[in-house]
């Protein structure tokens, strides 16, 4: 008997086996390390200290603030014009799909910019409204306005495949029952999609908490009233690091909780629809 | 007394039926898939409107072309079970069979005593706090017929309600839709393609295909060559 091939057998099986290992520790490396960098950078006196100043508050207070003004609107219009939208053949449905999907591929200081040439001061809907002594421009109306722009396909998009997606049947009972449509949806159609609206709501959350270059175009970096996160870590880099490292360590805090909030909803799933 | 007469474009053929049932006779509609049962029954509901005809139910007109007389789904008082029992899985059993009651705004008191006697007669009485998602389906499709019938429809109607069952739910179900079709009065339509069905439970058949009447008859009469859609 000979025993080369069993040996070459294993030797393979053994170099997959490193061959995968490394694939895996270099690619959780990459992502890894730089989060870990920040943490590593700081200690947590300086951590601590530097969370009450006036810079860190503010900027975490506006963040947090606008983020979830945004979220409420998000939700509010978006989730009827979600179910609308799905339950309707109407022309140019696809042109709308699309412009849904647009803010998620466009750079986001493009999105700033196209927000500022239509609603700043000289822009194309902002002259009229600076008739009347409105500006919206570089306010923290500015800030919202910018993070509902960039935000709110995360939201959009998994609400209307879900509506989508949801076995008519359940609302078709409901009406032969005698339900009202509004009756449906409150008691139908948003528990049984409810899951997964609040995970595209997270999401959305999270990506308004992130916004930095739509914000920074429409809503400039004033401190207090449109620095939000994001631009103060940015102005840490030039001035105090410890603020921005702060403040970075906090928006990984809540990135991290709000990607285990999704696993969560995702592993607890809809009841079978 | 259910009475209709239905023309329908259908994407593939055009449906073009007349049906009638009385009070307690169960009729089945029997055919091939895509013969156009599930059909009737959504237009019979009021999910889908007819392009022309008349469908009568207890002395009133649900819909009529002519007259242009539309009824809407929720006004119709039709007891309809779909395919699936499309029982509501987030709620209880309790609250699905409460569910057509609180649509009607009937008071809580009523309701209550509604539902405990539904909860009884359908032997599901220890399952009333139970997700309605989380049960077996035989148990989903006696929640299902009792929800229908909890709002004392004119008309029950069932789209295949023995599809996926053990022997055991197919007897128990076959056995309490005669019980109340009969103990109610009132008209019953059963879609189903098996010929053990037809036979068991309908007092009349109507094999349909390509949307139209092939046969109408008892169902220990139906002619050997149009059982061949099922177990025949």
């Amino acid at each position: 008997m000979n025993p080369a091939p069993v040996f070459s057998e294993k030797m393979k099986r053994i170099s997959t086996c490193i061959g995968a290992a490394i694939l895996i520790v270099s690619v959780t490396l990459y992502l890894a390390l730089p989060v870990a960098a920040l943490f590593l950078r700081t200690d947590p006196d300086t951590f601590f200290s530097t969370l009450s100043t006036p810079a860190v508050l503010n900027a975490l207070f506006l963040s947090l603030s606008t983020s979830v003004i945004s979220l409420g609107i998000v939700i509010l219009i978006g989730t009827p014009f979600a179910y609308v939208h799905s339950r309707n053949d109407y022309p140019g449905k696809v042109i709308i799909d699309t412009l849904i999907d647009l803010p998620l591929v466009l750079p986001p200081a493009v999105a700033g910019l196209a927000l500022l040439v239509l609603w700043g001061r000289v822009g194309l809907l902002g002259r009229y409204l600076s008739l009347f002594g409105i500006s919206i421009a570089f306010t923290t109306l500015a800030v919202i306005m910018a993070q509902i722009f960039v935000a709110s396909p995360f939201y959009l998009r998994q609400a209307k495949s879900l509506f989508e997606q949801l076995d008519p049947c359940y609302e078709q009972t409901a009406r032969t029952l005698g339900a009202s449509p509004l009756r449906i949806f409150a008691t139908i159609t948003l528990p049984l999609t409810a899951n997964g609206l609040i995970s595209g709501a997270v999401m959305t959350f999270g990506r308004a908490l992130g916004e930095f270059g739509a914000t920074i175009m429409f809503a400039g970096n004033l401190p207090g009233v449109t620095q939000t996160m994001p631009l103060a870590v940015y102005v840490g880099l030039e001035g105090n690091l410890a603020v921005g490292l702060t403040i970075s360590i906090l928006l990984v805090i809540i990135s991290f909780a709000i990607m285990i909030a999704v696993r969560l909803l995702a592993r607890r799933g809809a009841f079978h629809v | 007394m259910f009475d209709a007469t239905i023309h329908k474009k259908l994407r593939d053929f055009s449906l073009d039926l007349a049906i009638r049932a009385g009070p307690g006779e169960i009729v089945v509609l029997m055919g091939e898939n895509g013969a156009g049962k599930s059909s009737v029954l959504n237009i019979i509901s009021g999910l889908i409107s007819p392009d022309a005809g008349s469908i009568r139910l207890d002395g009133s007109l649900l819909f009529d072309s002519g007259k242009g007389i539309n009824v809407p789904v929720e006004d119709r008082r039709i007891g309809y079970v779909f395919q699936n029992s499309a029982v509501f899985p987030h709620l209880t059993v309790r609250e699905n069979i409460a569910f057509g009651l609180r649509s009607r705004h009937k008071p809580m008191a009523f309701i209550r005593e509604h539902v405990g006697h539904w909860l009884k007669v359908m032997h599901i009485e220890d399952l009333a706090d139970v997700k309605a998602g989380n049960l077996s389906g035989g148990q989903k499709q006696r929640v299902a017929l009792a929800r229908a019938l909890a709002i004392k429809p004119t008309l029950l109607m069932l789209d295949e309600p023995f599809t996926a069952l053990d022997a055991e739910n197919i007897r128990l179900t076959k056995e309490l839709m005669r019980t109340f079709v009969t103990n109610m009065a009132i008209p019953c339509l059963v879609v189903t393609h098996r010929m053990s069905d037809s036979r068991d439970v309908g007092d009349r058949v109507y094999v349909i295909s390509q949307g139209k009447k092939d046969w109408e008859g008892k169902p220990k009469d139906t002619p050997a060559h149009l059982c061949r859609c099922g177990d025949a």
